[in-house]
C-alpha cells in the first residue's frame, strides 16, 4: 500500500504558490473542501486562477478568498450568491471567464483521463463558441474545448482510506471526483480517514492512484446556503 | 390567462410515463407538484441526482443532499447520485427524456436566450447550455411578454443566446405554440383569451390553422 496520508492541512499545501491554477470541487457550498480554503486564506497565497463551479458565498467558501483579493481570475459555471464577487467583477479587480457547467465538469475528466480535447455541442452558436473551431458530427454542430491545466485540485470526500481511496456522499459528490487527478497535486481532505483495508474496494469511487495527499479535515460547517423544507 | 402554478400544470401533461425529467428554476420547479400520480417519472438534478423528491420536513436537512438551486432535498427509493460529468453525460447523451426551463426571449426558429442580460449583473449560464444543446425535446416555461409589456416571442432574439434552433414547445401565461418551419405554430389558448390577444403579444411569425381549443387542465 503507498500511503498517501499527511498529518494536516498545512502539509497538504505544501507547494502552492502566487499565481497558481487551483480546482475546487463542490456545488454551491456542499462538498466544497472547507479545509483546504481556510488555509489557502491562512497563507495569503495571491494572484490564483479558481476553477469551481461557483464562487461561494460573502462569508463562506471561495467567498473567503474573495474577501482578502486572493484571487485573480474565476473559471465557474454560475457566481450568482457573491455581492463581493460581483463588486470585485464590475470593478475589473477581478476577471471572471463563465462557461457551461457540463463543459466544465468535462473539462476536468478530459485532465483526469489525459485527453487533451473534446468537442461539445454546448455553446455552439453562442458567445462560449468565439474563437473556438466548430466541426459538424452526425449532422449537429459541436465546439472543441480543451482540457483544463492547473497546479493544485481540493476536493472533499466523506471517507477516504491511507491509500487514497475514496467515497462520496450524496450531492456533495458533484464535481470532486472529475478533478481528483486532473491537476498536477490532488489533495483529499475527508470527514473519516481509516485504515487500508477498511473500506469495501467495491465501493470506492475514485481510486487513491488519482491522490498524492489525504488528511482528516479538522471540523466541517456544512453550511446549507437555501434550507428549503415543506410542512410535515 | 394562466398563473405561474397552471403554466405549471399544463406542462405536466407533458410528461409521460417512464420520463427522465430534467426541471429548471422558476415555473419549471413547480411541474413536480402536477405530475400524475398513475405514472412513473424521476427527475434529474444535474448536480449529481437522478429520483429526486420533495423537500425534506423540518430537522431532517442535509447539507450533503440539496438539487441544482442550492435548495434541500430528498431522496426517493431507486435515487441515485453521480459526479457532474456523468450527470452532463446523461444531458448530452440524451438519456433524460424531456426538459423544461424558464427563458427570457424564445425566437421562432427555436433560439432560446436566458442567460444574460448586457449591462446587468452576469451571473453565469450554469448547465443551461448543455441541456439545451443536447436535450431532444425542451419546452419552455414562460410569460408571453416580459414586465414591460413586450412580446418574449420574438422574429430572432435580442439578448445572448443560450442554444440555437433547440426549443421545440413553448407554454406561456396565454398559449401553448410549437415551433415548426421558423414559425410559432399557435396549438392552444388560455381561458379567456382570444387568437387576437395572443397575435398582438407575439412578435415573431404565428401560424393559426383552423379553430384554436382552450387549455385544459
Amino acid at each position: 500500500m503507498i500511503n498517501k496520508t499527511v498529518a494536516n492541512v498545512t502539509e497538504a499545501c505544501q507547494g502552492i504558490k502566487d499565481g497558481m491554477t487551483f480546482m475546487l470541487g463542490g456545488f454551491g457550498l456542499s462538498g466544497i473542501p472547507e479545509n483546504a480554503i481556510a488555509e489557502l486564506v491562512r497563507q495569503n497565497v495571491k494572484n490564483v486562477t479558481c476553477i469551481s463551479n461557483n464562487a461561494g458565498v460573502d462569508d463562506f467558501g471561495l467567498g473567503l478568498l474573495l474577501q482578502k483579493h486572493q484571487i485573480k481570475k474565476m473559471i465557474s459555471s454560475y457566481v450568482g450568491e457573491n455581492a463581493e464577487f460581483e463588486r470585485q467583477m464590475l470593478s475589473g479587480e477581478l476577471e471572471v471567464e463563465l462557461i457551461p457547467q457540463g463543459t466544465l465538469a468535462q473539462r476536468c475528466q478530459a485532465a483526469q483521463a489525459g485527453i487533451p480535447a473534446f468537442y461539445t455541442p454546448a455553446g455552439y452558436g453562442t458567445e462560449v463558441a468565439e474563437g473556438k473551431e466548430s466541426r459538424e458530427f452526425n449532422g449537429k454542430m459541436h465546439i472543441l474545448e480543451s482540457a483544463f491545466n492547473a497546479d493544485f485540485a481540493f476536493v472533499k470526500a466523506w471517507k477516504g482510506d491511507e491509500a487514497g481511496n475514496l467515497i462520496f456522499k450524496g450531492t456533495a459528490r458533484n464535481f470532486n471526483p472529475n478533478m481528483c487527478g486532473a491537476a498536477k497535486i490532488t489533495v483529499a481532505e475527508v470527514e473519516e480517514l481509516v485504515p487500508a483495508g477498511t473500506l469495501d474496494p467495491n465501493q470506492v469511487h475514485i481510486p487513491g492512484i488519482f491522490v498524492q495527499r489525504i488528511f482528516k479535515g479538522e471540523a466541517y460547517e456544512k453550511r446549507i446556503e437555501q434550507r428549503t423544507v415543506r410542512k410535515k | 390567462m394562466l398563473t405561474k402554478e397552471q403554466i405549471a400544470q399544463r406542462i405536466a401533461k407533458e410528461v409521460k410515463n417512464g420520463y427522465y425529467v430534467n426541471l429548471g428554476i422558476g415555473i419549471p420547479t413547480l411541474v413536480a407538484n402536477f405530475v400524475r400520480d398513475d405514472i412513473e417519472v424521476e427527475f434529474q438534478s444535474e448536480n449529481g441526482i437522478l429520483g429526486m423528491g420533495p423537500f425534506p420536513v423540518d430537522g431532517e436537512e442535509d447539507p450533503d443532499l440539496i438539487n441544482a438551486g442550492k435548495q434541500t432535498i430528498t431522496a426517493l427509493p431507486g435515487a441515485s447520485f453521480f459526479d457532474s460529468a456523468t450527470s452532463f453525460g446523461m444531458i448530452r447523451g440524451q438519456h433524460v427524456d424531456l426538459t423544461i426551463l424558464g427563458a427570457m426571449e424564445v425566437a421562432q426558429n427555436g433560439d432560446i436566450a436566458n442567460w444574460k442580460i448586457p449591462g446587468k449583473m452576469v451571473k453565469g449560464m450554469g448547465g443551461a447550455m448543455d441541456l439545451v444543446a443536447s436535450a431532444e425535446n425542451i419546452i419552455v416555461a414562460m410569460m408571453h411578454t416580459n414586465r414591460a409589456g413586450e412580446s418574449k416571442l420574438l422574429k430572432q432574439c435580442s439578448l445572448p443566446l443560450t442554444g440555437v434552433n433547440c426549443v421545440k414547445k413553448i407554454v406561456t401565461n396565454l398559449a401553448v405554440l410549437e415551433i415548426k418551419e421558423g414559425a410559432f405554430v399557435l396549438l392552444e389558448r388560455a381561458p379567456g383569451v382570444s387568437v387576437d390577444d395572443i397575435r398582438n403579444a407575439t412578435q415573431g411569425d404565428l401560424i393559426v390553422n383552423g379553430s384554436i381549443p382552450e387549455i385544459e387542465l
